[in-house]
């Protein structure tokens, strides 16, 4: 896979080409222009473009005033800060009035890995996912952050759309086309499914391939929308057999935990849930360093797949 | 309507919430009442909107940030048209949409509040994009003094005068009480004035029950590049002599024999409006 560029600056520079098409379309941070890579949309769109300073909570509720005179707002900061300190706002002022708010959250998860749990956002996916009328989209490189981006912009609903800080490799085609709330299958399996979401596609898509070479049939389903979840892709790949999800998030309310209630209702299998655990914060450190301390990689995936399929 | 005519309407509006809330046996009686008066002028005299088109582009903007007190404003959207009167029979009864906060289903409400502290934001919100797109609609928020403890208020209140909008104007229900009672004993809020002052904002202090006070200010074209900050000074529970300066009217709840002293009292204000 060829490395492409992280999903903030595809976000960043679409959005841009976007703005200029739709004067309506403003974008704004919390001094967060360097960090969400937003500076190609505020150079270019001077007028378009909001500082709130260091304020998220008034960042999401001046956006929800700002979608209610007919703006177009894409809120571009921190996970960690967004989904935390502004969860109020995000509820109430965006998800609860229906205001046609975008929130682009960067440095999700443990991107930030080396700085710790203040800048780390395991919580964000389950904490969002609780909130009715707001929608989850994680996406994992650049072909599909552009596109779910532009799919989003089509729209007047309010969604939070969770990307990484670092370079991505290429996942898909440029081709490639998404629904939002509709799993992507990326690989065709027989034996069992991985379903992944956001940065730990590419991980999936490489455990498969590793798999394959071990006589393992691994099919790869890339779950880019948390909420409103795919539960018929989810119910699919339990007809085939066991199910491994992977996600950076804390095992709790998250992918996996969504995916294990629906197949426990209406279709139960073996399943591992890969995710970051329950006990304490995660190790701080380089992210690829700690997603290889939790297993959240290839070699943790096929180590899961070759134990799912020796019980069964 | 002149003076007269919209004192007496708040009378009305203060017979009709305190009827909405015995009916109910719920609701925050004593911060609609302080407040009915700052409502009364705004929607009757202030603000451009139009009962039968709520969402009118060149529309002026309410959000009531101390979403608690909704009751007046209820009464006052069904008193001119932007739903039944009768709907007001649904006052927090089961699957109303009148529920005992703003919510924006109901038309003429823009925007979901009832937590505290995200008024002020979402209205600059609404000015700062007026202003982008060149609209001359105004932006207009109240909150409850209590409420100004929240830490959100005063982003917002450094934003407004960062970007300058001064086509919004906050009102302060300034009460002085809220529900674990003396504000300046739970949380001082004084020196008030200074505070918005000193955040770049323009403040006008006034009797929130003044009608004409109320009026000649919402009509004067404030000052230039600056937001405008009305501290309203008001009476919690204004209008019923038992309910007055008392927090435990903050959502006390009239029976039928105060609910009948409220009616009296509210007929000789009218005589004399």
């Amino acid at each position: 896979m060829a490395t492409g560029l992280s999903c903030r600056e595809a976000f960043c520079r679409e959005l841009a080409e976007l703005g200029r098409k739709n004067p309506e379309i403003v974008a704004l941070t919390s001094d967060a222009k360097g960090s969400t890579s937003l500076g190609v949309f505020a150079n270019a769109l001077p007028d378009q473009f909001i500082e709130v300073g260091i304020a998220e909570q008034n960042e999401i509720g001046m956006a929800a005033g700002l979608a209610a005179v007919g703006k177009r707002p894409y809120v571009c900061a921190p996970a960690s800060f967004l989904s935390a300190r502004a969860l109020e706002q995000i509820k109430v002022d965006v998800a609860y009035s229906r205001m046609n708010v975008k929130i682009l959250a960067v440095s999700g998860g443990i991107s930030y890995g080396a700085l710790g749990a203040t800048h780390h956002s395991s919580h964000d996916v389950a904490a969002l996912r609780a909130i009715p009328g707001i929608r989850v989209v994680l996406p994992c490189d650049e072909i599909q952050t552009v596109a779910l981006l532009r799919a989003l912009e089509a729209d007047d609903e309010p969604a939070y759309i969770r990307v990484g800080k670092a370079a991505m490799p290429i996942v898909y085609g440029p081709e490639a086309e998404f629904t939002v709330g509709k799993a992507s299958r990326l690989r065709p399996g027989t034996d069992l499914t991985i379903i992944a979401c956001g940065e730990m596609v590419r991980q999936a898509v490489e455990a498969s391939e590793q798999l394959a070479g071990e006589g393992i049939s691994a099919q790869v389903i890339d779950m880019h929308t948390l909420s409103p979840l795919d539960g018929e892709a989810i119910l699919a790949a339990a007809e085939i057999g066991p199910i491994i999800t992977i996600e950076e998030h804390s095992v709790n309310g998250g992918l996996g935990a969504s995916a294990a209630r629906l197949t426990a209702t209406h279709r139960p299998v073996p399943m591992r849930t890969l995710a970051l655990p329950e006990t304490g914060n995660a190790v701080a450190g380089p992210s690829g360093e700690v997603f290889r301390h939790y297993g959240l990689d290839r070699d943790g995936l096929c180590r899961a797949a070759r134990e799912l399929l020796k019980a069964r | 309507m002149d003076l007269r005519e919209l004192r007496g309407k708040a009378v009305g509006i203060r017979r009709d919430l305190l009827n909405m809330i015995y009916k109910a046996k719920a609701g925050h009686t004593g911060g609609s009442l302080s407040s009915t008066d700052i409502l009364t002028a705004l929607y009757y005299d202030a603000l451009r909107v139009d009962p039968a088109n709520p969402h009118w582009r060149d529309r002026d903007y309410f959000v009531l940030s101390k979403g608690h007190s909704v009751e007046g404003l209820f009464c006052i959207l069904a008193d001119k048209g932007f739903f039944d009167k009768a709907e007001l029979n649904t006052f927090c009864r089961f699957g109303t949409r009148l529920i005992g906060h703003p919510n924006n289903r109901i038309p003429g409400v823009e925007m979901n509040t009832g937590a505290l502290g995200h008024g002020l934001s979402i209205s600059t919100g609404m000015a700062k994009g007026l202003k982008m797109s060149r609209r001359s609609n105004r932006v207009y928020t109240l909150m409850g003094d209590g409420e100004l403890a929240e830490g959100s208020i005063w982003e917002a209140a450094m934003a407004a005068s960062h970007y300058k909008l001064d086509n919004l104007t906050a009102i302060i229900d300034r009460n002085r009480l809220q529900i674990s009672g003396d504000t300046e004993t739970v949380m001082a809020q004084e020196p008030l004035a200074d505070r918005w002052r000193a955040f770049g904002w323009q403040v006008v202090q006034l009797d929130g029950h003044d009608m004409a006070a109320l009026v000649a200010e919402f009509r004067r074209e404030p000052a230039r590049d600056k937001p405008r900050a009305i501290i309203a000074r008001t009476v919690k529970g204004k209008g019923v002599r038992e309910m007055e300066n008392l927090p435990r009217w903050h959502h006390g709840v009239p029976d039928a024999e105060l609910l009948a002293s409220a009616m009296r009292q509210l007929d000789a204000q009218e005589r004399s409006a």
